[in-house]
């Protein structure tokens, strides 16, 4: 193993951390629009609105994220869609992510009692009422669990816009084993700050999570 | 420049090709990670302590890490130690131990669920512990968990979109290729997403088939 070469080239990978960290953080926050807009949908009143979310997940959650950047980037010119290479790749995991989250969501949400809304309406409260101050305050306790989960997955998606020529952690490895034929020990370097933050974001969600339950 | 899907008759039998490459290695891949998943799991599970470990780590590492990055290291590793594989095969076999961890996960929890009175009435039937696990324990584990597993078949049709990167012709790579020569990415990379969904949707329904049955035989 080449320590030396590692820590001549380990200033560019935490540098290259720091992208996908911002991209992370920037995908969690678009996806977890996506994904309670896409849950409002899908439990609305509305049929429109319900087959809208419905095909929303249906289509993001059956085809590779890959393609769905590749069209984005890609094929967005074509369409009048011009972005840069990063805001592609915000605004396509994003996307992707939010199709997730809207079933996090929703499930969460459907597994408060029915009850709870009746009881809530009986009690004088208008649906929205009953929604916001009963329904969701109960299911937002359910969600940090499964959300940390697709957060997990947003934060390994991210190599992705390596494709695009976005350089994160998985394009300045591809690049510097490209170069220096070396890529176990690049492979440990991206490997390790990978599962830092993945291991701190890990401990995050939990904490949060004990914080949310009622004891 | 519009939108033009009139092209694309002329370059469908790339695209197939590319499609078949997908089926293909999607199959292989899922096989790889399924008995994997099992090898592993009864590794986690049973071996002695000195090989559990350093191979929980591994496992650790697997489901932290991303599978892109997972797939240059099998890739260009390889090659490093003088095993120059094709591409669909580095392709294959990241796919396929990638999934396998996660396979295994699940697998272990459902060997963990079965009933340790199974175990003992298989030893106490003299069964060894290896023919129990492999004849008693083990077959009901992975019923169990056939329908979570389908699930990660899912996913691992659609991570096999990644192996276009390592340069495997499948259909995300096949698309790539006509888009070098028509310049038209919108209307090929559509194509190439419908035909994922499609695979996708067929996907679906077997395993709803499965899972029917599965209810039904209980």
């Amino acid at each position: 193993m080449d320590i030396e070469l590692m820590l001549k080239v380990y200033p560019f990978f935490l540098e290259a951390a720091w992208v996908t960290i911002l991209l992370s953080v920037l995908t969690a926050i678009l996806g977890l629009i996506c994904g309670t807009l896409g849950a409002a949908a899908r439990l609305s009143r509305f049929a429109v609105l319900r087959f809208l979310g419905a095909a929303y997940v249906s289509v993001f959650r059956g085809t590779p994220a890959l393609i769905q950047l590749f069209i984005l980037y890609f094929g967005g010119p074509q369409i009048g869609i011009q972005l840069d290479a990063f805001e592609a790749g915000v605004i396509g995991l994003g996307i992707n992510a939010g199709a997730y989250m809207t079933e996090t969501i929703r499930g969460a949400i459907i597994a408060i009692d029915k009850g709870q809304r009746e009881a809530a309406r009986t009690l004088g409260l208008s649906s929205w009422q009953a929604t916001y101050k009963v329904i969701l305050p109960q299911a937002a306790r359910l969600m940090v669990r499964p959300l940390g989960v697709n957060l997990n997955m947003l934060i390994k998606a991210t190599a992705l816009v390596a494709a695009i020529a976005v350089v994160e952690l998985t394009y300045t490895a591809q690049r510097y084993i490209g170069s220096t034929y070396k890529p176990f020990e690049m492979f440990l370097l991206a490997g390790i700050l990978y599962m830092i933050i993945i291991y701190v974001t890990g401990r995050g969600v939990a904490w949060l999570d004990r914080k949310v339950q009622i004891t | 420049m519009g939108l033009d899907f009139s092209i694309i008759p002329k370059y469908m039998d790339i695209i197939l090709l590319g499609v078949a490459w997908t089926i293909g290695i999607t199959v292989a891949a899922a096989l790889l990670s399924f008995v994997g998943g099992i090898i592993f799991a009864v590794i986690a599970l049973y071996a002695p302590w000195l090989i559990r470990q350093p191979f929980r780590l591994i496992e650790w590492v697997f489901m932290g890490t991303p599978l892109l990055l997972q797939l240059f290291l099998i890739y260009f590793g390889l090659v490093q130690i003088g095993i120059d594989l094709p591409a669909f095969v580095a392709g294959i076999i990241g796919l396929g131990l990638h999934f396998a961890v996660y396979n295994s996960e699940l697998i272990q929890t459902a060997i963990l669920a079965v009933d340790k009175g199974q175990m003992e009435a298989a030893r106490t039937l003299g069964l060894s512990r290896t023919q129990a696990l492999r004849k008693v324990v083990i077959p009901q584990a992975v019923r169990a968990v056939i329908p979570p597993i389908g699930n990660n078949m899912i996913a691992l049709l659609k991570d096999s979109a990644l192996v276009s990167v390592i340069g495997v012709s499948e259909l995300t790579l096949s698309a790539q290729r006509v888009i070098g020569k028509t310049y038209r990415p919108f209307e090929f990379y559509i194509l190439a997403a419908a035909f994922y969904y499609v695979i996708n949707l067929c996907m679906e329904w077997v395993q709803r088939k499965i899972e029917r049955r599965i209810s039904v035989s209980r």
